[in-house]
């Protein structure tokens, strides 16, 4: 039986994808979410680390799944490898209701002005396409406004000199820090550093008609079991569906946006749980899989008037991969420094943000989330004692004396870091799968290095004995959950995918809303913009909707 | 470009390919490692182990994570975490599994004239340090090579010693237990009573 047409089809119910179908739902449209996951809860997977989002190697808690996905890796030289799920280079994003927004960490960040305007600030480093974002901090000022009080933000910018203007105080206030927070505020302000609370999507006290934080220790990572993080799974999305408006499909693939001959979408193909190819029509389509996975069925899209995928006449689809060049310290304490107080990062500052000698943008810098023991076993000073005696008894003396701070450096633009699909390898549905090549950009590496000594003095500061940092190297592509760049907005179609509201160039009813909009990604977790994207893109959708042609083309 | 995935081009050929280079599943080979007259192997039953190799894994594994004033990977279970996952998530080392145990156990009569687990002590770290290092008899040692397979076995005994007890491993919270970490967390509750053996 053939699916109903309805207004909106919106492939993905992550950060981006879920606030559109609020959006669209409250303004009157008919709408139907697809998601390749299940809905999941704690109780699926409860604190297990072995099977967690961030250690995966007995699988991923959240998906997808090693029987059925797999992505293939292009080496520098060209050779090729097939990566799972479960494996790092797979850069995997949770595929779930919810996606990333059930497990993560939680950081609420708002990027700074001048994260979007990198290119105008700084110049554009040789060999990067690095440019500015066709909208500016203060166009998208009340989407984050929206994100921060629909979804929930607990904050206070008060600490921090460099935080970017707002109109509205977030709705909740910050969290108490911990032990080793209060260590690293202390030996912060001798070295004439701003300490502040790190913004979380996280309940500090009830809000949304859930409970307040319980600051479980497995809580990066993992579903919270009383529900106090806040992810549009148990926020916007159940928003969406109360309208009566969003019906929510799960266990759905989707193979394929349909483009007609007039080169208009149509609607999509996707697989449902039994793998029965299903198609949904729809007056437009919103895409918001991840950068890679965006990315990916866009180059699958084939038709007529878009031969090598939708809306990649001009070969953008799928470049400038970014996540972020992530770098930091350790540094072991004399005293035990650990408080059971999850998630464990609490501190932040942003005084490297940017405004850096000689280098184009920067990073925030934080203390860490909790290592949890396994991941422990791999915490050690260089040259360290990999098993034994004496690696158990590092593990026992120091387990709650590492003090861990890190940032997320802002990536360069790299065009020839990419998602492709492979010519030869398929899912189990049939459909091709992503091709990951590239590498990083090397001022990435240059800004990990300032960032990283920094952080140490921060350690030495804090009276850490020994410490230890790591700086990222070119490496594969980079992605990872903070995947984005990949259908980047802009004014001009043959530097860009989309323009300033996601509206992919010459298609003008299929639209993008994820982390794959991000030109670039900020020094800072991209959760909070991705979900202010969603507003965006839904606000422009639904006032066309109410004033123009209904996308009838 | 000469690569491995050009070969496939059918559906689930990824997988196929993976399942090919895991060398499928662990059938065939079994009771292959010799290690002599040693005593009782660890209580099974075991899925993917005999009890030969069951006692060989568990001797490295104490190497790995040894006793001291806490348990070691020996009575914190660790091979039955790694017994059990070799017949789920970790399928795919199984092969690897069992060859590399051959080798061991082959490289243990060919240098000492007895199996690993009959070695002394200091005799046992210097073995597995070699593996470690990659340095072990090249007409012994081929899929997986000594550094891989120290490396698989060295994982896993940290997997099944310092993860979640559902999966076989952990007993007791052993490793919990040395960490000072509650658990179950309760908050203001303190979970470890005196608990026998």
């Amino acid at each position: 039986m053939a699916n109903r047409h309805v207004n909106a089809v919106i492939v993905g119910a992550g950060a981006g994808g879920g606030v559109v179908a609020k959006v669209l739902a409250e303004a009157g449209l008919s709408v139907v979410l697809l998601e390749r996951g299940k809905w999941q809860s704690f109780e699926d997977t409860t604190d297990d680390e072995l099977r967690s989002q961030r250690t995966t190697v007995l699988g991923n808690a959240y998906g997808p799944d090693d029987a059925r996905y797999c992505r293939v890796i292009e080496n520098p030289d060209g050779s090729t490898r097939i990566v799972l799920p479960s494996e790092g280079g797979y850069n995997n994003n949770a595929a779930c209701v919810g996606s990333g927004t059930l497990s993560y960490g939680a950081m609420g960040w708002r990027f700074m002005p001048q994260d979007f305007r990198l290119k105008s600030i700084y110049g554009c480093p040789e060999g990067s396409t690095l440019d500015d974002w066709p909208i500016s901090y203060d166009e998208l000022d009340h989407c984050y406004e929206r994100a921060e009080w629909e979804i929930g933000v607990a904050g206070d910018d008060e600490g921090n000199p460099f935080a970017p203007p707002r109109k509205k105080p977030r709705p909740m206030p910050a969290f108490p820090y911990n032990k080793e927070a209060e260590i690293l505020i202390a030996a912060g302000k001798r070295l004439g550093w701003h300490p502040f609370p790190v913004p979380m999507l996280r309940n500090s006290i009830p809000y949304g008609g859930r409970p307040k934080c319980i600051h479980m220790r497995s809580c990066c990572g993992f579903a919270c079991p009383i529900n106090a993080k806040c992810g549009t799974q148990n926020t916007v999305i159940p928003a969406a569906m109360a309208t009566g408006n969003c019906e929510v499909r799960t266990d759905a693939v989707v193979s394929e946006v349909v483009v007609d001959e007039r080169g208009r979408a149509r609607g999509v193909k996707y697989f449902d749980i039994n793998d029965r190819l299903q198609e949904q029509t729809a007056d437009l389509v919103v895409v918001s899989a991840s950068a890679t996975e965006t990315a990916r069925l866009l180059l699958n899209s084939k038709s007529k008037l878009f031969p090598h995928g939708a809306g990649n006449n001009n070969d953008w689809v799928g470049r400038n991969l970014q996540g972020h060049a992530y770098c930091g310290a350790n540094g072991l304490m004399d005293e035990d420094i650990y408080e059971e107080a999850g998630p464990g990062a609490c501190v932040a500052f942003s005084d490297f943000s940017h405004g850096n000698k000689g280098l184009c943008g920067g990073a925030m810098v934080a203390n860490e989330f909790i290592a949890l023991p396994y991941a422990f076993t791999n915490t050690r000073p260089p040259g360290s004692p990999r098993w034994g005696a004496a690696h158990k008894e590092f593990q026992r003396s120091h387990y709650k004396r590492v003090l861990r701070v890190m940032g997320p450096v802002q990536e360069m633009p790299v065009f020839e870091s990419r998602v492709r699909v492979d010519p030869a390898v398929k899912d189990h549905w049939g459909i091709p799968v992503v091709r990951l090549s590239g590498r990083r950009h090397p001022h990435d590496v240059e800004i990990a290095k300032f960032i990283v000594e920094k952080v140490a003095a921060l350690l030495r500061e804090a009276g850490a004995k020994d410490i230890w940092t790591w700086v990222p190297g070119l490496g594969g592509p980079s992605g990872g959950q903070h995947q984005a760049g990949t259908c980047r907005m802009g004014n001009d179609p043959k530097s860009s995918v989309t323009n300033r509201y996601g509206q992919v160039h010459e298609i003008d009813n299929l639209f993008v809303a994820d982390g794959s909009l991000n030109v670039t990604n900020g020094g800072f977790n991209p959760a909070l913009t991705i979900m202010a994207l969603g507003y965006w893109v839904g606000e422009y959708i639904a006032k066309e909707w109410k004033s123009g042609s209904r996308f009838k083309g | 470009m000469a690569t491995e995935t050009k070969r496939v081009a059918s559906r689930r050929a990824c997988l196929k390919i993976l399942a090919a280079a895991a060398g499928g599943t662990a059938a065939g080979v079994g009771g292959a490692v010799s290690v002599g007259r040693l005593g009782r192997a660890p209580e099974g039953p075991w899925r993917v182990l005999t009890p030969d190799e069951a006692r060989l894994v568990e001797a490295v594994s104490e190497q790995i994570i040894p006793a001291d004033r806490d348990p070691g990977a020996k009575e914190a279970g660790v091979v039955r975490y790694i017994d059990k996952q070799l017949d789920g998530p970790l399928k795919r080392f199984a092969e690897k599994y069992r060859n590399g145990l051959r080798f061991l156990a082959q490289t243990c009569q060919a240098q000492h004239g007895k199996p690993f687990e009959a070695l002394s002590w200091p005799e046992q770290t210097r073995v597995l340090q070699a593996l470690e290092s990659g340095k072990a008899p090249k007409e012994i040692w081929a899929d997986p090579s000594p550094r891989e397979f120290f490396g698989l076995i060295r994982d896993h005994t940290m997997q099944g010693f310092y993860g979640s007890p559902r999966h076989g491993g952990n007993k007791n919270y052993a490793s919990y237990k040395m960490l000072g970490l509650e658990y179950p967390r309760v908050i203001g509750q303190n979970r470890y009573p005196e608990q026998a053996g």
